[in-house]
């Protein structure tokens, strides 16, 4: 088979590749385009370590086939921080020691962004139940949720 | 593997039917990609559905509501009217997988999978859910409860797609609910699950009922005697006692390392009961 042609956009910018029709939205940022955040945990839909954003919905890039992004819009860890400047969830993450390996943690950062602009106020019930696709073998949860209430509260002050 | 993704149904049907390969439809793609990661299945076609022309949609239609197969567990949940209307099985849907899961998880892939214990089918079968199939013979419509044969068995024919799944109108004092029992909170396989759809009547007394159960049997079951234990009732304790005696009396399920048969059995009843008093409690506003 020829590969396929995909034009698409990612982080707001026009990006286009050649993959074949089983591959992976996933493998195609991380082995084609040299966008690493998104991780490889699990590659069955466990786990959100390749979490990324659809058309504004939260996915496994991993149950997402390359084709299938042409003409979607995707944003991923990479989009998040503007520059230099960290969003207010990594500054976060960072205050409140919310990772340790890192692994989950852009997965979870990105379902965050999608929860919190849903949800600007979520209850801590709220957020462990948006983030149960996300899993952290390292952190026991605690310190990711308080992170992300926390950047809901500046998140809403500096509104 | 070759992707296709058509904007028209008949383009997708006669793709599937050209295919002397395996050929498979993609919806939203939580059971293919990952058997297909697995190397549990090694399709030569993928025929993805969801640019075809009203599969992502929702139209209201004679009172009920028609969802497209492609229509994902988040836009279901986000949809006002049928949230109102069918309750039990938009929490149903809800609870399949997490919200990456819920982006792109579909009614028809969940229903087309067949999964003894998919969550989505009991409670389209206690809704008397339609399915309007299409393809190289034109359309035909399938009682939800008639769609599995068994465990990832239906009665799709070579290059037929369920295009779309009828959720009929509903009279006045009618309500659903659905209930699964999973041994954590959230991300689980159910180990017992009930849906129930039922109308009182002006008078007070249950004028018909539906009793569906999933992860009880080789497929998800429709208990009629269950229902009928209902009907004619007010849902009272003697009531809902016989219709538990008739869902624990239609399960045959299997023991396996979620459950043992006596304690889906016992589950299942208990969970039928619970689910009927909230959907009666939800009728009562309905
Ligand atoms: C992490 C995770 C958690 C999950 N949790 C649950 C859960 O709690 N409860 C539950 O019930 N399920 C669960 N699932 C399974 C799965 O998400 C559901 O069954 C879902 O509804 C499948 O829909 P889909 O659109 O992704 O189907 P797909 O994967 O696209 O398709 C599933 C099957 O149906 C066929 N198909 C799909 N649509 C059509 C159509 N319109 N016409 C003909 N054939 C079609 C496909 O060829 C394929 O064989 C989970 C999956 C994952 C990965
Ligand atoms: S790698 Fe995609 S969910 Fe684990
Ligand atoms: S920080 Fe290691 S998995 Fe979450």
């Amino acid at each position: 088979m020829a590969p396929i042609t995909v034009t698409t956009t990612i982080n707001g910018e026009a990006v286009s590749y050649l993959c074949e029709g089983d591959e992976t939205l996933l493998d195609v940022l991380r082995d084609r385009l040299g966008l690493t955040g998104a991780k490889e945990g699990c590659s069955t839909g466990d786990c959100g370590a390749c979490s990324v954003v659809l058309d504004g919905r939260v996915v496994c890039s991993c149950l997402v086939l390359g084709a299938e992004a042409a003409g979607r819009e995707i944003e991923t860890i990479e989009g998040m921080a503007d520059g230099e400047t960290l969003h207010p969830l990594q500054e976060k993450f960072i205050e409140h020691a919310a990772l340790q390996c890192g692994v989950c943690t852009p997965g979870i950062l990105v379902a965050a962004q999608v929860l919190l602009a849903r949800n600007p106020s979520p209850s801590e019930e709220e957020v462990r139940f948006g983030l149960a696709g996300n899993l952290c073998r390292c952190t026991g949860y605690d310190k990711i949720v308080r992170a992300v209430l926390d950047a809901a509260d500046t998140m809403r002050d500096g509104q | 593997m070759r992707y296709e993704a058509p904007e028209n149904i008949e383009t997708a049907v006669k793709l599937l039917a050209g295919e002397t390969g395996n050929a498979r439809v993609l919806a939203g793609g939580t059971d293919l990609l990952v058997q297909l990661r697995l190397g549990h299945v090694e399709p030569d076609l993928v025929v993805d559905i969801k640019r075809i022309a009203g599969l992502q949609a929702i139209t209201a239609e004679d009172g009920g509501f028609r969802i497209g197969a492609a229509v994902s567990g988040a836009q279901l949940g986000e949809h006002d009217g049928v949230r109102a209307l069918w309750p039990g099985v938009v929490e149903a849907v809800g609870l399949i997988g997490s919200t990456q899961v819920q982006g792109r998880a579909s009614i028809g892939g969940n229903l087309c999978n067949a999964s003894p214990a998919a969550d989505a089918v009991p409670a389209l079968v206690a809704a008397g859910a339609v399915a309007t199939i299409a393809g190289p013979d034109g359309r035909r419509e399938v009682a939800v409860e008639n769609f599995a044969t068994g465990p990832g068995r239906t009665v799709l024919a070579a290059a037929e797609i369920v295009e779309s799944i009828l959720l009929p109108a509903r009279a006045p004092g009618s309500s659903d609910a659905y209930l699964r029992f999973i041994p954590r909170s959230e991300m689980d396989i159910a180990v017992v699950g009930a849906g129930i759809s039922l109308t009182m009547a002006g008078s007070g007394k249950c004028s018909g009922a539906r009793v569906a159960l999933g992860a009880v049997a080789e497929r998800v079951l429709l208990v009629e005697e269950a229902g009928e234990a209902l009907t004619g009732t007010n849902l009272d304790d003697r009531a809902l006692s016989r219709m538990g005696d008739a869902v624990a009396a239609a399960c045959r399920p299997i023991d396996d390392k979620r459950g043992t048969k006596v304690f889906r059995t016992k589950v299942a009843r208990v969970l039928a009961i619970r689910a009927a008093k909230i959907a009666l409690e939800r009728a009562g506003r309905a």
